[in-house]
């Protein structure tokens, strides 16, 4: 598999994705984001955490503009792939490729922490090696990520199996962690080639370092 | 000629830095206080003088960046 990695000034989780997928037996190449073209025949995008031009104005909301973001988006409405992790699924909600937004978490703190998350829809690339209901444990680092969307948005999510993960304990039963809207962790479109998330897959790779469970996530990617 | 620019959560979107400036200035005695909703003011200075075009302008920005219609309202002055 070939994975693009998008680096935006402010981008600080391109070297752990880059590892991580490196790891996994893949090859990628970090895009800078004055890049106008995708490199040739990639696999999937990965939209990397961080902190894109400084979380000013509202996390994400420049990053969008980026040159590099109309070929992601041209390549996500001819089907390609794209995976936001954190500041990544900020910028993906920016730039309207999946639905809802993320505010401020609603206890103002940056939270930084282990997070048991429940897989709510595996019918999709990025779950399908997980099982619907697994409790997964994967790192969480952010202060805007109290998902938001107003009722309507929240049937259709539903009714379409959009939402991927919920912040839960460890018997799956949804937590509140941020505010999210019914716990949501993670989204993907109505199509199921666009997926975000707040957690950090990328950083739960080994067990000794706390959790693997995010070695499965990415693995998906491969069928 | 000058836009100002104020964007807020939308009403039904809680507000939790509102919320805690609120909880704050209660634990300080201001007793009256009902509601408190923090935004942002951006202030553009525009290169023209047509008012009609400055605000189709403004709207515009706010419609594309300055504002996320998905969570949040805004108001334009234009003086």
């Amino acid at each position: 598999m070939k994975v693009a990695v998008l680096r935006f000034p402010g981008t600080n989780c391109e070297f752990d994705t880059q590892y991580a997928f490196d790891k996994l037996g893949h090859t990628t190449e970090l895009v800078w984001h004055e890049e106008e073209k995708l490199p040739e025949s990639i696999d999937l995008v990965v939209v990397p955490g961080g902190f894109s031009y400084g979380d000013y104005l509202r996390s994400g909301s420049i990053a969008r503009f980026s040159p590099v973001m109309k070929a992601v988006k041209a390549y996500a409405e001819e089907g390609g792939r794209v995976l936001g992790i954190c500041n990544g699924f900020q910028i993906l909600t920016e730039a309207g490729m999946l639905p809802g937004a993320l505010k401020r978490n609603n206890n103002l703190h940056f939270i930084s922490k282990y997070q048991n998350l429940c897989v709510i829809n595996n019918d999709n690339a990025f779950l399908n090696r997980c099982d619907k209901g697994e409790v997964l444990n994967i790192p969480i680092a952010h202060a805007d990520g109290n998902y938001y969307i107003d009722d309507e948005g929240f049937q259709a999510l539903e009714a379409n199996g959009q939402i991927l993960l919920r912040y839960s304990d460890a018997e799956g039963n949804p937590v509140v962690v941020n505010g999210s809207v019914t716990s949501i962790a993670g989204v993907c479109n109505a199509s199921k080639n666009v997926y975000g998330l707040m957690p950090h897959p990328e950083r739960a790779l080994e067990a000794l370092l706390g959790s693997e469970d995010g070695v499965r996530m990415l693995k998906g990617f491969e069928s | 000629m000058t836009a100002i620019v104020n964007v807020f959560l939308k009403e039904g979107v809680l507000d939790p830095q509102g919320k805690a400036a609120h909880h704050a200035l209660e634990s300080l005695g201001f007793g009256d206080v009902e509601d408190v909703r923090i935004g942002k003011q951006i202030v553009i200075k525009l290169n023209t003088d047509d008012k009609v075009k400055a605000e189709a302008e403004v709207k515009e920005m706010c419609e594309t960046l300055l504002a996320n219609t998905v969570i949040e309202d805004y108001t334009i002055e234009i003086a």
